[in-house]
């Protein structure tokens, strides 16, 4: 097996094919969006399951609301820059308030598009919807996880946000010995010395760090914290009582996302552990591609790794 | 129903939509009295929604995306049997389902609207999913005039022409008021009839607040095949009472109880005559 697998955008389109295939009541709804979704062949072979609305997200989403009103598996597919934000309203309300089964997807999420600029970056997405009731929210890591979230959304009883990036994704977990479920975080590697709490495409970079600190004889739990939301908190609350520090890592601004809902919910416990977010911070973000940005940014195996032997004090 | 009952439906629903949201302490009364003939027509002769039918998708729909005029929905609603009349004494108070602008936590009530400019994508999401699976069901939403200026009700509008809905009807309550002012003050909606037309729907005009009218071109609906339906309902805001009709600041103004009285007495006299004359 590789270590590097296909991009998880990819992997979401050939899943959602073969998922099209088997129940005809999903439906792919796009906004010029099926090329960069990878659902050019999805639109082809399935022609009937596919509705274009044009560039027009706020009506992409609200008709999707209608469809599934009518008992349809709809995926409202969009760029998450602006799914997320464009269209946050029609989220709000005819998805989330109205109780529609929608699952929505962001594609190109995070900084993939990262050239493009920060009109096509999504570092807001997991705040915004983490403030509005009735939409949890995944971002899987790899394609092991892009490929079983994929699965567990098409009887999920709630509406879902998802998003997926660009980047051929490095292989995290083993599949044969891996359970998936929406809701519960996945241990990739153990340790006790500090914890890597990550969430999407950045894990890799967290592991990456585990192995080289490993080398220098500290040893990281590594964590993928695929669901923002329904939270994982006793996977968080054991990573604090268990390992001495608690880094966590996102593709997202520093503010509202993985990072404060982590500390939110230790200091409520009043539970104490030195506690680093990494993420994109408050500031006009520099351009490059999504490496260059997530390097730039220290969401790389060196970065983190420094951030790391920093927090626990250590002198390499 | 006929045309005598419906007339005398429309003053006993206006009649209860004063009473209620005189009781409430709070309510849109002007729009809901400008769009209470269009609901009642809907319900009482038009659609096939009932209590026992609304958890089947095989049925008509409807989709309030004006949220504001809720009292005229919550009103005939519960004529429709959905929920008690008693249920109506509920309105705008704490910790009950029955607020401000609609939720699907009321029975009848197929969609979640308040904010607006969203009520048409859900309704062509409804009406598309019923074409591709040949169903014949129909789907009928009442936008206001001023949420016109929301653009994601064009967005709207190129889509339902795209898949050439025409088992959607859209009624929009022309009464030419907003909460500022006059429509064509605030942003200038017209010519709106050919505005949607060139979007592709087919339209007609009526008097929204004649139920004889209203009834008799709705009977022909679709009014174009392969092509989604615009009713412009003409209509006037407060309709019905003397010193509400097409003054601004009834939008959202409650009575007094001497207003309530007068609102009251003008309605008796109009069934009064009404009765008389059948």
């Amino acid at each position: 097996m590789s270590n590097y697998g296909q991009p998880n955008q990819q992997v979401f389109a050939d899943t959602l094919l073969e998922i099209g295939n088997r129940n005809r009541d999903v439906m792919v709804v796009t906004s010029d969006s099926r090329g960069s979704g990878k659902l050019i062949a999805f639109g082809e072979q399935l022609p009937d399951q596919t509705v274009e609305v044009g560039i027009a997200e706020q009506n992409l989403v609200g008709l999707s609301a209608g469809l599934a009103a009518a008992g349809k598996k709809v995926f409202a597919v969009s760029p998450a820059c602006f799914m997320t934000i464009r269209s946050l309203e029609q989220i709000k309300n005819d998805i989330a308030y109205s109780d529609r089964l929608v699952r929505v997807i962001g594609i190109s999420a995070g900084v993939s598009y990262g050239m493009l600029g920060s009109t096509h970056h999504s570092l807001h997405d997991y705040a915004a919807l983490r403030c509005i009731n009735n939409i949890d929210i995944v971002a899987p890591a790899d394609n092991f996880e892009t490929r079983a979230a994929l699965n567990a959304v098409i009887d999920y009883p709630r509406p879902i946000y998802m998003r997926f990036g660009k980047k051929p994704m490095r292989h995290l977990h083993d599949p044969q010995k891996t359970q998936f479920e929406i809701g519960k975080a996945i241990k990739i590697r153990d340790g006790d010395d500090l914890t890597f709490i990550a969430i999407g495409e950045p894990t890799s970079r967290a592991l990456e760090a585990a192995e080289l600190l490993d080398a220098e004889g500290l040893s990281c739990r590594v964590v993928s914290m695929h669901t923002l939301r329904p939270f994982d908190t006793d996977t968080l609350l054991d990573a604090a009582r268990n390992t001495r520090a608690i880094i966590t890592v996102e593709e997202h601004s520093v503010y509202g996302g993985l990072g404060e809902c982590c500390a939110g919910i230790l200091m409520q416990r009043g539970i104490h552990v030195p506690l680093k977010i990494v993420g994109i911070p408050d500031e006009y973000t520099v351009t490059g591609s999504q490496y260059d940005i997530f390097d730039h940014y220290g969401i790389s195996g060196e970065g983190l790794a420094s951030t790391a032997r920093e927090l626990l004090g250590v002198n390499v | 129903m006929n045309t005598h009952e419906l007339k005398l439906k429309s003053i006993a629903y206006r009649k209860t939509i004063l009473e209620i949201i005189y009781r409430g302490g709070a309510g849109h009364t002007a729009g809901s009295l400008s769009c209470i003939d269009i609901l009642n027509v809907l319900y009482n002769y038009v659609m096939n929604i009932t209590p026992e039918n609304f958890d089947k998708i095989d049925r008509d729909h409807y989709i309030q995306s004006k949220g504001h005029s809720v009292e005229a929905l919550y009103t005939v609603l519960a004529d429709q049997g959905f929920y008690p009349p008693s249920d109506l004494d509920k309105l705008n108070q704490p910790f009950t389902h029955f607020v401000g602008h609609p939720t699907r936590k009321v029975p009848g009530v197929e969609h979640n609207t308040g904010a607006l400019g969203h009520g048409l994508s859900v309704s062509v999401g409804l009406a598309l999913a019923g074409k591709l699976d040949g169903r014949d069901y129909r789907v009928f939403t009442l936008l206001g005039d001023g949420e016109l200026a929301e653009g994601s009700s064009w967005e709207a509008a190129m889509s339902a022409a795209h898949y050439k809905l025409d088992n959607l009807v859209v009624i929009v309550d022309r009464n030419t008021l907003q909460i500022t002012g006059r429509t064509e003050e605030v942003t200038g909606l017209e010519p709106l009839a050919e505005k949607f037309a060139a979007f592709g729907f087919a339209v007609r005009e009526t008097d929204g607040n004649d139920v004889e009218k209203l009834a008799a071109i709705l009977d022909t609906v679709p009014f174009e095949a392969c092509k989604p339906s615009l009713l412009l309902a003409r209509t006037v805001k407060g309709k019905g009472i003397s010193f509400m009709e097409d003054v601004k600041t009834w939008h959202h103004k409650v009575p007094s109880d001497d207003q309530l009285s007068e609102a009251l007495y003008e309605l008796a006299t109009a069934q009064t005559t009404l009765e008389e004359v059948s």
